[in-house]
């Protein structure tokens, strides 16, 4: 542990570095080797605490979700785009989260931005409440509910927070 | 070049034209800042992935290579395009723009303001 | 039927290019310009790395990364710069 004091970042460093070079030859085999070693080590006093991931299989099972809501809702919104305009009813919506950890909270900001038809617009001053903009609101109470359950109770679990 | 792989390069290059056309499309169209904000962040960034899958696909076989480093900027934009987002519609609120007249909760802009929680 | 497809994209591109433009000039507000040039990047990625697919060379993927990168950087201290002020923290 004392080499990799950020093993996560080493290795992404270390990926990143081969797919720049897009080669994987000695040479940059070592290169790499050398930076994700070394860049941790200078900058480990640099960062903030973040929590750990406790359950890495299902994180990798909610990227995938993710992947797949994304594609869904581009098309969802791309078609609410050329459909017509008078039909859209848009709508600030106020989410109650409680996620202790700003990772979270990030990662949650993201996934909404990016999936179902929403943007991420502000939270407020105690880290309650996510404020998003939605492009067709429906139902405020059922988006608000498929928000928490497909979305922050499983990074609840990741992160146990 | 095999005629599968050619069928591939196209549907995904021919898809992500299409997207990217109908975000541009949105942001001309919709009639607000708020709304204006889904076309690019959504639908921009999945039409930018399926152009540069197919240029992975169509570099690969160019250099007899696998060639996965368009894919970094796939995850780039997938990490940047909700951030950019987050902070113009941050601009646009603390700039007081106000949204269109039949928009939902509009009342939530003035606390969203302040950063205050919303009134129950 | 490659060269016909890469065509027609970029056709497609350029239009959107032309749309994004238009709302860059149009406005009405600063967010709405901002926004514009942020999709105008993204746009002009595309047509980067359709022109590096067109004559079959991998060197444009560096200049698309840097436009990436730029532009989200460029976005986010605009929108910093309009912000200076106005959040209380």
């Amino acid at each position: 542990m004392r080499f990799f004091p950020m093993p996560f970042h080493s290795m992404m460093l270390f990926v990143v570095w081969l797919l720049l070079n897009n080669s994987i030859s000695a040479g940059q085999i070592v290169l790499a080797a050398f930076f994700a070693i070394t860049i941790p080590w200078l900058v480990k006093d640099m960062r903030d605490e973040h929590p750990k991931i406790r359950r890495p299989f299902l994180a990798i099972r909610y990227v995938l979700m993710v992947m797949k809501d994304i594609v869904v809702a581009n098309v969802e919104v791309a078609l609410l785009i050329i459909g017509p305009i008078k039909k859209l009813q848009p709508g600030f919506v106020a989410i109650p989260i409680n996620l202790s950890s700003d990772l979270g909270i990030t990662i949650l900001a993201s996934t909404v931005s990016l999936t179902p038809g929403t943007v991420s617009a502000e939270i407020s001053k105690d880290k309650t409440w996510l404020y998003i903009h939605s492009l067709h609101l429906d139902d405020e109470q059922a988006l608000i509910a498929e928000i928490k359950t497909r979305y922050e109770a499983p990074i609840k679990e990741i992160f146990g927070c | 070049m095999p005629l599968y792989l050619e069928i591939i390069v196209c549907v995904l290059l021919l898809i992500g034209g299409i997207f990217l056309l109908v975000g541009s499309y949105g942001l001309a169209r919709l009639p607000d800042i708020y709304m204006r904000l889904h076309s690019p962040t959504k639908a921009s960034t999945l039409g930018i992935t399926g152009v540069l899958l197919a240029s992975m696909i169509l570099q690969s076989y160019l250099q007899d290579f696998v060639s996965i480093k368009e894919l970094l900027i796939t995850l780039f934009l997938l990490i940047t395009a909700p951030v950019a987002a987050n902070m113009i519609a941050k601009t646009a609120i603390h700039h007081g723009i106000k949204p269109l007249e039949k928009t939902r909760g509009k009342s939530l802009i003035e606390k969203m303001r302040h950063r205050n929680n919303p009134p129950e | 039927m490659l060269i016909w497809t890469i065509t027609i994209v970029a056709i497609c591109i350029c239009i959107a290019l032309i749309l994004n433009l238009w709302r860059l000039i149009q406005g009405p507000t600063i967010s709405d310009r901002i926004l514009a040039l942020d999709t105008m990047y993204i746009n002009t990625i595309a047509l980067i790395l359709l022109y590096g697919m067109y004559i079959g060379s991998g060197l444009y993927f560096e200049a698309a990364l840097l436009i990436a990168m730029l532009g989200f950087v460029s976005t986010a201290a605009l929108c910093k710069y309009l912000l200076r002020g106005d959040i209380i923290e």
